[in-house]
């Protein structure tokens, strides 16, 4: 990027703004599809049954009806999904069909499906469809799942352990017997659903003349989905578009093919029309992917001068009973085991993940994808640590970040880290908290019986992250990236992206990229994505990608299409290129007074080519692709900072002050970037005080409305403070790193140690997340008893542990 | 009202300015009809169950939440939507400061924010950042985290009384 | 119309409750029958030391209401923590009453005021004070022929206090448990506490133990902890997601203290 002024670097307004603020956002369940056929689902209430039988004869005749629809009815026109990972060495796993065909394995699996003309009347006629289940024993509690003798969660299944993978060597044990000090954190972590405001959407219209299949859905990877209805229905890739319209928030959930929507386009191959569903909020948290749901023990072993040398974990997580498809869900495990200890210098590292399956429903990728749960298993082993040692928390981690010089290196832990600003991040932080201030008012406070709590959470996060997981899994997600830029005959820029926009403006981005590297506004340049049939093939939004690497092919194919401006501009000016300067859509001789504005240039190529002299025929567009090559993703690092009072006598707590300290290289837009940042907070924050899925020992979700599932509303949350520490990406041309799941990965932990400091004086301290008010009045009550019966002992002059 | 059962109900109503008159199931709420039948699809349905406020709308001047009212209970009333607030330049200050200061990012939740805050500012002198989080405490976010769109609020209360923002 | 229609029937009053059932499809009623255009339901107005509220009234016409505000106070206080505004611009006081949902802020008001219910069907209107109207969990006195038509609220006087405290999860969240308060207050000394506890119970329920400890005495020598220590231990709490007996009671506790130092700081 060569121009010091421009576009990128400021905070240009997005250009689909405007639209939105008027209600004119076009959401799929926004699109008009006259004469189309609603769909309803009818979904299984147990969490493990055989289906014996399912009587649709009254629901076929209800008002509206046109078609219910059954497994068997889509044997022939869909093969089931399978998620296969050969790299990872896991077995294939159960087939799932779109339809359940004889056995559901979660509540809210779809059984059968009702086409008619408006969705009240396909879910009156829902009502209807008699399914006679007999209940199968359920395993729903993933250690409970991990015993040989538990339930099978699918029938058949050998075992319900879907992969255990070590990461790291057990070399780490003398570390361990020889240290000063050893510590250990145990955190349950409850499991979680992406609840976006717009739920999964779907319209699937089905032509038999010609064979194509066009579909419309709230998606996150249009190509992906491209690759699956072609390969599941077996259609020629090329019969199958998939466009993905304006999306109301996704965060990983719509990353997915999901059965009911799969189910759809089959139907509409069935029918041979269009037919669409738009998930209800109740079914969305019955069915959408969820997250998170895992077990993690660390241990931390320290010298006598408070340098850690060995970091040991045991990861459990909980899959669901199929894993998520193609991607698989093992991502989150994989991530919470490998990523702990990440910021920090370490001579041992092992980590052991099991992965398992049970009778609830498939998880997938959620922003952060385990890395949250590395952090916080991470920056709580190091609090307590540093509570053990009677050492400040934020000199422990100064003393043991790896340092910026570093540079490039492996980790013991098998993570290709860039190099890192820890440091640099650390001293932002304690300087914006003032850190000092804080802890003094906070003693002054304890002795008023207020109890107050300051943690932080630093992090490596992984962004961009490449093809090397996919491609070698055999998996059909493009890793690359791709964008077209080609000048109009108006002199501006119409360029197509794969990159795909849920709302974090990569369009603007990527349009504030164009801009500078061509001399012109942004506001000049349109993009377009999110369209198999005018999107370049690529891989479209997940894991922090979309400005690193969709960004990079965007710097890549404007490089390009102003070489070959600056080449037919010389042609016409009749002046050297090196004597050409391109600046506000204008190609100006330095030497010469000579101009020629893109709309004129563009104008001869596309309309007067006859004024050119003889030669190959101008082209005024480029398409370049962009795979990270040489670095599986690249390391971004921040930190999070928190301030809360908990109210020992109702369990509630409140968040005082949130900050954010990070470093995603190269900010493109810092508009764009700082709400990323704090909406990320806002969720990561939500996993911690709010949110979980509550399900009955028989599988059961008991809280199923957003009136149950909390979520963080605007009263909830204090002002977030953001600063930006900047070190530019040095693996690629653009210098950017992925910044959308920094503030998710590293509030949780931030808010966990604040709460366990403000509880420390009490011995109490938190297990489980999330904190509900009674959960933290156990722990306190917990810590109360057990500060009794130590003071009984001591009065009674026992020892309590030999007595 | 009619004590006879009926499937279908006669309203008429006035939707941004313009007469509509339609027969609707008693049981058809007013964002549906507003979204299905006559194509408002700027109120957005999150919820369905009186949570999110992805679907507010006025009637007669008062802010509801149009998946909590049924349509045949808008008969002879004045109903206004995102599109109609945005066409009569109403909250056009907000809309701009919400477009400068990037007061979204999906959008979903956008038209329910505006409806909220046009009252909220039609209402008050200027709010404090707590009232306007309180305000907002019934509109469901999930990509900002609020705070943009708190500032784009408080910029447009202190412009609209005249003080620096 | 309620009593031809039977059991198929429901009233649409608000609709802030009732609607959401419908979407959920946990209740399809035959009928509904909109009061919202009834004519003849009474205003807000004050007269003969009683405040009326009738079926019409919304939740922000009582929170905006400068009558409510001097006459009624502790209603003003409850205000802000039902729901969510778009709610309140619909929500009534009345269908609130009707509902009777624990958790709700109005008929625990109405319980700590002693306030009357009004009832009316086709034979006739009845009223029914508040602490023989609700009877248990969303089971009160009204007979399904009967429509809720006014809330009757005793004015304040001189030297009355009042308090308010809910504790809930998020703003505008159902209260976990909330404590309405109204003290009549003769010379200096407490003549009636009403301190009514909601939320965690079936029913909003007036505190005996609260009662009988504050009868008589001064406001600085008011035991509170005692006071929320017999609050707590009266306490018979649902046990849900929310929370067990132990939590509920000791947060009872906590917020007893709390209204009580409402009551200390605040007179009328």
């Amino acid at each position: 990027m060569t121009q010091a002024h421009g576009p990128s670097g400021r905070a240009v307004p997005r250009a689909d703004a405007r639209r939105l603020v008027a209600g004119a956002g076009c959401y799929v369940d926004d699109i008009s599809t006259p004469g189309a056929l609603h769909i309803a689902f009818v979904r299984s209430t147990y969490a493990h049954a055989a289906i014996l039988s399912i009587d649709t004869a009254a629901a076929a005749l209800m008002p509206g009806v046109v078609r219910v629809v059954c497994a068997t009815d889509l044997e022939r026109i869909c093969k089931p999904m399978q998620v296969a990972m050969p790299a990872l060495d896991m077995p294939t796993t159960s087939a799932q069909f779109p339809l359940a065909l004889d056995e559901v394995c979660w509540q809210g699996a779809p059984v059968a499906a009702i086409a008619a003309q408006s969705r009240a009347q396909a879910e009156d006629a829902a009502e209807h469809v008699l399914v006679e289940y007999d209940e199968l024993p359920a395993v729903v509690d993933a250690e409970q799942a991990m015993k040989p003798d538990s339930p099978r969660a699918v029938r058949g299944r050998h075992s319900n352990m879907a992969l255990e993978h070590t990461f790291g060597t057990n070399n780490g044990a003398a570390s361990f017997a020889a240290a000063a000090t050893v510590v250990e954190q145990r955190i349950v972590f409850d499991r979680q659903t992406g609840v976006s405001l717009e739920s999964r959407g779907i319209i699937a219209s089905y032509s038999p003349l010609s064979g194509e299949l066009t579909v419309h859905m709230s998606h996150q990877s249009p190509f992906q989905m491209r690759d699956v209805f072609s390969d599941l229905l077996g259609l020629p890739n090329h019969k199958v578009r998939v466009s993905c319209p304006d999306v109301g928030g996704a965060f990983g959930l719509k990353l997915h093919a999901y059965p009911d929507e799969l189910a759809v386009a089959a139907i509409a191959i069935l029918l041979g029309r269009t037919v669409r569903f738009q998930a209800d909020r109740l079914e969305s948290f019955l069915s959408d992917t969820h997250a998170r749901e895992a077990v993690g023990v660390a241990r931390l072993a320290l010298d006598s001068a408070g340098r850690f040398l060995a970091i040991d974990v045991e990861a459990l997580s909980g899959l669901g009973a199929y894993q998520a498809y193609p991607r698989g869900s093992v991502g989150e495990g994989l991530h919470m085991a490998q990523m702990v200890g990440a910021p920090y210098q370490l001579n041992h590292f092992r980590a052991r993940l099991r992965a398992v399956h049970q009778n609830k429903p498939p998880t997938g990728a959620y922003r952060g994808v385990g890395q949250p749960l590395a952090c916080t298993l991470t920056e709580t082993l190091v609090d307590r640590a540093a509570r053990a040692i009677g050492m400040d928390p934020a000199e422990l981690r100064r003393r043991n970040y790896i340092s910026a010089e570093r540079g490039s290196h492996t980790t013991p832990a098998g993570l290709q880290m860039s190099a890192v600003s820890l440091h640099a991040c650390l001293d932002t932080l304690l300087a914006i908290m003032q850190y000092e201030d804080l802890r003094r008012e906070q003693q002054r406070l304890r002795e008023q019986r207020i109890y107050r709590g300051i943690g932080m959470g630093s992090f490596i996060e992984m962004t961009a992250v490449g093809s090397a997981v996919y491609g070698a899994n055999h998996i059909a997600v493009p890793a690359q990236e791709g964008c077209s830029v080609r000048l109009e005959p108006s002199g501006t820029v119409l360029c197509h992206s794969s990159a795909t926009d849920q709302g974090q403006g990569v369009r603007t981005g990527v349009a504030q990229i164009v801009a500078q590297t061509l001399g012109i506004d942004a506001t000049d340049v349109t993009v377009r994505a999110g369209d198999t049939a005018s999107s370049p093939v690529g891989g479209g939004a997940w894991a922090s990608r979309g400005i690193a690497i969709g960004g990079q092919a965007a710097l890549l194919a404007a490089e390009d299409l102003r070489g070959k401006i600056l080449a037919l501009g010389a042609r016409i000016l009749e002046t050297p290129a090196e004597q050409i300067d391109i600046a506000d859509g204008a190609l100006r001789g330095t030497t010469t007074a000579r101009t020629l504005s893109f709309a004129e240039l563009a104008n001869i190529a596309y309309f007067r080519q006859h004024q050119l002299s003889a030669g190959a025929c101008p082209e005024l567009s480029a398409t370049r692709h962009y795979v990270s090559r040489g670095f599986p993703y690249l390391t971004a690092n921040g930190m999070v900072g928190c301030l809360v009072e908990v109210d020992i006598e109702t369990g509630m707590i409140e968040i005082l002050r949130l900050w954010v300290v990070h470093d995603c290289g190269r900010v493109i837009n810092p508009l764009l970037v700082d709400e990323q940042i704090r909406g990320g907070v806002a969720q990561g924050i939500g996993g911690v005080l709010y949110e979980h899925c509550e399900y009955s020992e028989s599988g059961q979700l008991s809280n199923g409305t957003l009136a149950d599932y909390l979520v963080p509303m605007a009263g909830e949350l204090p002002d977030i403070e953001v600063a930006h520490v900047a070190s530019v990406a040095t693996e690629t041309s653009l210098g950017a790193k992925g910044v959308g799941e920094a503030g998710t990965i590293g509030a949780g932990a931030a808010l966990w140690n604040a709460v366990n400091d403000a509880m420390a004086p009490l011995g109490a301290a938190m297990e489980q997340q999330p904190f509900s008010p009674d959960r933290v009045l156990r722990a306190l009550a917990t810590a109360a008893r057990a500060r009794k019966a130590a003071a009984v002992a001591a009065s009674a002059n026992i020892d309590p542990v030999n007595a | 009202m009619n004590a006879t059962s009926k499937s279908s109900v006669d309203v008429a109503f006035v939707v941004n300015g313009s007469a509509i008159s339609d027969k609707v199931a008693p049981r058809t709420t007013l964002v549906d009809f507003l979204r299905q039948r006559l194509g408002l699809t700027g109120s957005h349905v999150g919820c369905e169950h009186g949570v999110c406020g992805a679907c507010h709308v006025r009637v007669d001047g008062t802010v509801l939440r149009g998946c909590l009212f049924l349509a045949v209970q808008a008969d002879g009333a004045e109903v206004q939507t995102i599109e109609g607030l945005s066409a009569s330049g109403e909250i056009a200050d907000l809309q701009e400061v919400f477009v400068r200061r990037n007061a979204m990012q999906c959008g979903f939740c956008t038209p329910g924010m505006l409806m909220i805050a046009a009252d909220l500012l039609a209402r008050r002198e200027v709010p404090s950042r707590e009232a306007i989080r309180d305000a907002l405490s019934g509109n469901y976010c999930r990509c900002t985290g609020y705070q943009s769109i708190v500032d784009a609020i408080e910029e447009v209360a202190r412009a609209r009384h005249g003080l620096a923002v | 119309m309620l009593e031809q229609a039977g059991d198929g029937a429901q009233i649409l009053a608000g609709g802030q409750s009732l609607v959401p059932t419908l979407s959920l499809r946990l209740s399809s009623p035959s009928l509904l029958i909109d009061i919202n255009r009834v004519v003849d339901s009474a205003p807000l107005e004050r007269s003969d030391g009683i405040v009326c509220c009738g079926s019409r009234i919304r939740h922000v016409d009582v929170e905006r209401s400068t009558l409510i505000r001097e006459h009624v106070p502790l209603l003003a206080l409850a205000m802000p923590h039902v729901a969510h505004p778009a709610i309140r611009n619909r929500g009534t006081p009345c269908g609130s009453v009707a509902l009777a949902d624990p958790a709700a802020e109005i008929p625990a008001c109405a319980l700590a005021l002693n306030a009357d219910i009004v009832l009316q069907n086709s034979i006739g209107r009845r009223t029914v004070p508040a602490g023989e109207y609700f009877i248990g969990l969303y089971e009160t006195a009204r007979l399904p022929t009967e429509v809720v038509v006014e809330l009757r609220f005793p004015e304040a006087k001189i030297g009355d206090r009042f308090g308010f405290v809910e504790l809930a999860r998020r703003r505008g969240d159902f209260a976990i448990v909330g404590i309405a308060a109204a003290a009549q207050v003769e010379g200096d000394q407490i003549r009636n506490l009403r301190l009514v506890i909601f939320g965690c119970e079936p029913k909003p329920r007036m505190s005996a133990a609260a009662h009988a400890i504050t009868q008589g005495l001064k406001f600085p020598e008011l035991p509170i902890e005692e006071i929320a220590a017999a609050v707590a231990a009266e306490l018979d709490p649902m046990e849900n997601s929310q929370g067990d007996a132990a939590a509920k009671r000791q947060q009872a506790y906590a917020m007893a203290k709390r209204v009580m130092w409402q009551l200390n700081g605040r007179a009328a």
